[in-house]
């Protein structure tokens, strides 16, 4: 009986889908755009994750050592460091390994070279470069090297950069607050067209669902073929959607990669395949089940 | 059977639509409830089928009070009752065949019950030769035919008919009318609503005139008079 029933509903479903044709196929094409609206936002909050952690990566704090500290001094500092909570890590740059650096950094340019060579010993000095667990840890740790008791130190570049850091902090939190802002506002907008349309579209069914309140169906007997005519929605515009995310992202993806040093968003395409779908196939059946339950919630008081 | 207890209904303002109405309907009766329009007539079906609701009094189908039912409850209700309407009121994408099935879908009938008796009302109504067609494949006398097996189809206690002939021709109104007749003899009880002289006069069966809202008169072999 129970099952009897549910077939009967997923028959007229089917039915009623394949022969109201192009209000289905309208229904479909208006959340196929509201799906691309979801699944671009997804992209572009990966896009903008993996471009504010590249440049967080790229913060750090150096400090420099006077040239005669003795390396069992530096190692106890960075040893000191390391047991700070604020520190996740911290590496030690030799006055040799400096100099290697300098040196492959200016390999082409004869004066510097040359003016090394005369002299005698290693200009450069040690470095300890720091890095900590979160941007707001600078601060502490900088007062730390500063008013820890630490003679050896003959700059520490916190100081200088200091503006700068402020700077993109500042901006990195402002733009996860816009990127959330806009994100909400648009998925909202593209849930509300989504909406509107299968409201519309059961609306011309109003006159169909108090026939067959009054020969006898029960309500979820008349609501349930339009909920799984809501998932069928969800289900063909979240493929539609992802079939058309795949030439879109290979277009994109190279051309956006190499603005903004991130991800390449068509081998994030690829790699995260199901989840992508699972997601927007998700987001397809919430908004074609829930609003075709809502639309009809109205009709069906007879 | 049916029994309206002292039901008045009253739409916002003050716009009665019918007035401390009482009548009982008896098993296997065949009842005209005449009028004309805006006396009410509409509204007593409304009002027993559950689809709106009465301001004062109450109406009886079986001893169930029907508004006091819950709205799971309320569709094995109307299952004991057929309607008809003016408007035919058959779902537009399904077939005459389709139209019919659905009323035994919804009672969870099964499927071989369902093959075989929609044929067999189909041809009751003299339609056996139309059941794979949509409503506006048909005339309007045999939209209003198939209407009809749907409101059969389930075996009901009681056929309500609200202005069944008022959008088809003389020939077609009296098949009509003819079938409501047979329908009646076989044991169902047929409440009619209308507004057509000739048909009342000729039925000569019992008759409840309604004028305003108010039950007028109450005639065992009724005719019409206003």
């Amino acid at each position: 009986m129970m099952s009897t029933s549910f077939k009967r509903v997923i028959r007229n479903a089917l039915m009623s889908f394949w022969r109201n044709g192009m209000v289905s196929v309208a229904t479909v094409l208006v959340m196929v755009l509201a799906i691309l609206m979801i699944g671009s936002l997804i992209m572009f909050q990966v896009l903008l994750d993996a471009t504010l952690a590249e440049i967080k990566e790229k913060v750090d704090v150096s400090a420099y050592f006077k040239q005669d500290t003795s390396e069992v001094e530096i190692l106890r500092v960075q040893e000191r460091l390391r047991q700070l909570p604020e520190v996740r890590e911290v590496t030690y740059v030799s006055q040799d390994e400096a100099l290697a650096l300098f040196k492959g950094r200016h390999k082409d340019n004869a004066l510097i070279s040359s003016a090394l060579d005369e002299l005698e010993e290693n200009p450069l000095r040690a470095i300890l470069r720091i890095r900590a667990t979160d941007q707001q840890n600078y601060e502490p740790i900088a007062r730390f090297l500063e008013n820890g008791g630490f003679d050896s130190f003959d700059k520490i570049d916190y100081r200088k950069n200091e503006a700068l850091f402020k700077r993109i902090e500042s901006v990195i939190s402002f733009t996860y607050s816009v990127g959330l802002g806009v994100t909400s506002v648009l998925g909202f907008i593209a849930f509300l067209v989504a909406f509107n349309t299968i409201r519309l579209a059961i609306y011309t069914s109003r006159e169909e669902i108090s026939i067959m309140r009054l020969v006898g169906a029960s309500t979820w007997y008349v609501r349930g073929p339009f909920l799984v005519e809501g998932v069928i929605h969800g289900f063909l515009s979240s493929v539609i959607s992802m079939l058309i995310f795949w030439p879109a992202t290979l277009w994109v993806g190279p051309r956006v990669k190499d603005f903004f040093g991130g991800v390449d968003l068509f081998s994030f395409y690829t790699q995260n395949l199901f989840l992508f779908f699972f997601t927007l196939f998700m987001a397809g059946i919430t908004i074609g089940v829930f609003s075709s339950f809502v639309a009809t919630r109205r009709y069906l008081k007879i | 059977m049916i029994y309206f207890d002292n039901v008045s209904k009253i739409y916002s303002g003050n716009s009665v639509a019918v007035e401390d109405v009482s009548f009982t309907v008896e098993p296997q009766e065949f009842v005209s409830v005449v009028g004309q329009s805006g006396s009410g007539k509409s509204t007593l079906i409304k009002l027993l089928l559950a689809e709106e609701r009465p301001s004062a009094g109450t109406v009886y189908f079986q001893s169930l009070d029907v508004h006091n039912l819950s709205r799971s409850e309320i569709p094995f209700v109307r299952r004991k009752i057929g309607t008809v309407f003016q408007d035919f009121r058959l779902l537009p994408q399904k077939t005459a065949y389709e139209n019919v099935a659905f009323a035994l879908e919804a009672a969870g009938k099964e499927d071989d019950e369902i093959a075989s008796d929609v044929p067999h009302i189909l041809d009751l109504v003299g339609l056996s030769d139309k059941m794979d067609f949509f409503p506006h494949e048909l005339s309007g006398g045999q939209q209003q035919r198939v209407a009809i097996a749907r409101a059969l189809v389930n075996r009901p206690e009681v056929v309500i008919a609200d202005e069944p002939t008022g959008n088809l021709d003389p020939l077609n109104t009296w098949e009509i009318i003819r079938l409501l007749g047979k329908i009646n003899e076989l044991g169902t009880t047929v409440i009619l609503a209308t507004h057509d002289k000739d048909i009342i006069d000729t039925i000569g069966k019992r008759v409840i005139t309604l004028e305003d809202g108010k039950v007028v008169r109450d005639e065992k072999r009724g005719r019409y008079i206003l």
